[in-house]
């Protein structure tokens, strides 16, 4: 049994771990150094400027305008969704009523889910696209043609500043919501059917048993929902890039800190101040993770 | 760890056993006037839902074969006057759809391959056989799940750069498997953990070597775990945008460019061309196959992307 294990262990680990320390771990680990020099390109050499890229963040009108939409997506998008999906699911799997004891869902529920999750499998930047075109300022877009047939005015999706980044989270809750609710019903099947049938029997109506049965006893996937909304609330670089005005614009109004490390990465070649923002993008992430999981925390309970 | 999502089970017959379904009569009209009317809100929410999710779909097919003046004076919900075709040449063609999505064919093919490859092996060396510095080894990896890419976006430009992998297929690819490996490790290695010792005993009393356990009997008996994971890998690589719009630029790149980015492209293009016909052409282009796929395997898709999620 003991005979070749240590080769076996090398032989199969050696291929993996040096792919991933070298794509991953080096990068994330150099990211804290790089973020420390002013280096402004793959020629030029590095120098070592102590915490002063952090000082010019502090004072970086677009950095705090970035940061601040993040607040905005970590409130409006995991909210929307989550309360949407929450509906749907419970419409799809509680809300056909008892049948013979057992909780169903209303009529078409199977082609509800499977439509609903469906935006879930195309790219962020697909969707993106389609969406360029549907909140198109002129009649040739799907919802300023449709507001044209009432006679309405032609609406600013995307270059209206007030109102822009709220398309951005309509197109981001559009896509996220099919695959909660799936994730939802999972959670949702897994309670006992007898519960319901118990509630049932004690006269519950159907807002009593959402209230008092399926969300407590949700409560564990609903925390999984939020951590990975409020993750994707400090992405949102795809959708912001194929879908703004200026990548970000109108005058900085959708910008996001992942475009902000990319345009200042790529197209201004300022390497040193783009890790800084990274080192900042991830203290906001963890935090946010941790905040959660503490506030959040509650006695599961054991079924 | 169960990751199927069961659809709500049909009504059972009620045999003679079955209590009357009609029970719970107190209060049975009232429960019956709110049931009705949560009922019929819910309908129209989610038929609403169902048309919002599909009219941007099918808008964009209807328009890929409108000309230019029926996509901007006609109605955006009218069909075709004539089916035209020619706005499929020119996204296939011209603005080299064709080419993006074999590229993205080619490149979550062989990165697809190797996470699983590379991501299993080390997830069940990690599940299954303790050894110091087994769970430092297993940390590393599971870490890389806490860290933002955006973090890593410019030392990671810097690393492909000086191993001379910019503009590659070798570099993109590599690139692929690092970033999916700390979610495949971590899903694998718990599902590893619950294969039965007594048959990896069995197996090497007959004399199999630990490779050949591995291969012959591990990995088909991790089918299940394998299918969802790699089913989640398949379709965030597909997707993915962001490294492969940091890693496969500058001069020449474009011929090498996967879907996504090609797509974002002709978008960019579409408005000095003002050909929207082919970006229509083009966006149908990528959904279609995903429609297809998505009928296909639905339920295991579903199961897959949201495996991740359920414990």
């Amino acid at each position: 049994m003991r005979h070749g294990r240590y080769p076996f262990i090398v032989g199969f680990l050696a291929v993996p771990v040096a792919i991933y320390v070298t794509f991953v771990i080096g990068p994330y680990a150099q990211a804290f150094y790089l973020a420390t020099t002013n280096w402004r390109g793959v020629s030029a050499n590095p120098k070592f400027i102590g915490l002063e890229n952090f000082e010019r963040l502090l004072s970086d009108d677009i950095f705090w305008k970035a940061v601040r939409h993040h607040g905005v997506l970590l409130l409006a998008m995991p909210l929307l969704t989550i309360v949407l999906a929450l509906f749907f699911a419970f419409m799809l799997n509680v809300g056909g009523g008892s049948r013979g004891g057992v909780m169903t869902g209303v009529w078409g529920s199977r082609f509800y889910r499977v439509v609903f999750f469906f935006p879930q499998v195309l790219a962020v930047v697909i969707v993106g696209v389609i969406f360029s075109r549907v909140y198109a300022p002129d009649d040739s877009g799907l919802l300023n043609g449709a507001l044209g047939l009432f006679g309405l005015d032609p609406v600013l999706f995307m270059a209206n500043p007030d109102i822009a980044l709220w398309s951005i989270i309509g197109v981001l809750v559009w896509q996220a919501v099919g695959f909660y609710v799936v994730l939802f019903s999972a959670g949702m099947a897994s309670v006992p059917k007898d519960i319901y049938e118990a509630a049932t029997i004690d006269g519950a109506g159907r807002s009593a048993m959402f209230f008092r049965i399926t969300l407590p006893l949700l409560w564990d996937t609903l925390q999984v929902a939020w951590v990975y909304l409020g993750i994707a609330a400090f992405d949102a670089f795809a959708i912001v890039q194929v879908l703004s005005v200026d990548q970000g614009g109108p005058d900085g109004a959708t910008t996001v800190l992942g475009m902000e490390i990319y345009r200042n990465a790529f197209s201004y070649s300022q390497f040193g101040y783009a890790s800084a923002m990274g080192v900042a993008l991830f203290f906001l992430t963890i935090t946010f993770a941790a905040l959660t999981l503490r506030v959040s925390r509650r006695d599961t309970i054991e079924l | 760890m169960t990751t199927e999502i069961a659809p709500s089970a049909p009504a059972a017959p009620a045999g003679p056993g079955t209590p009357d379904p009609r029970r719970g009569r107190l209060g049975r009209r009232g429960q019956r006037a709110e049931v009705g009317l949560l009922s019929g809100l819910g309908h129209i929410a989610l038929l609403v839902w169902a048309i919002l999710v599909v009219a941007p779909l099918i808008w964009t097919i209807l328009a890929s074969f409108k000309s230019n003046t029926e996509i901007f004076l006609g109605n955006p919900f009218a069909l075709p006057e004539v089916f035209n075709f020619s706005s499929y040449a020119r996204a296939w063609s011209e603005a080299n759809v064709g080419r993006y999505f074999l590229n993205s064919v080619l490149v979550v093919t062989l990165s697809t391959t190797g996470t699983m490859l590379f991501g299993s092996m080390a997830a069940y060396v990690l599940a299954r056989y303790p050894f110091p510095g087994n769970r430092v080894i297993y940390y590393l990896f599971v870490s890389g799940l806490a860290f933002p890419v955006f973090l890593a976006l410019v030392p990671l430009f810097l690393v492909v750069n000086n191993l001379g992998l910019l503009n590659t297929y070798t570099g993109l690819i590599l690139v692929y498997i690092a970033y999916s490996l700390p979610f495949t490790v971590f899903f694998l290695a718990a599902f590893f953990k619950t294969l039965p010792q007594s048959v990896a005993e069995a197996a090497m009393i007959d004399g199999a070597s630990h490779t050949r356990l591995f291969f012959r009997i591990m990995m088909p008996m991790a089918r299940p775990g394998l299918v969802s994971i790699a089913i989640f890998n398949i379709i965030g690589q597909w997707n993915q945008y962001l490294l492969p719009v940091a890693l496969m630029q500058g001069q020449g790149a474009d011929q090498k460019w996967v879907l996504t980015q090609g797509i974002a492209s002709i978008s960019t293009s579409a408005g000095y061309e003002a050909d929207w016909a082919a970006l229509f052409a083009a966006l149908t282009l990528s959904i279609l196959p995903m429609i297809i796929v998505y009928a296909i395997f639905q339920r295991q898709i579903q199961s897959g992307l949201t495996s991740g999620a359920v414990k």
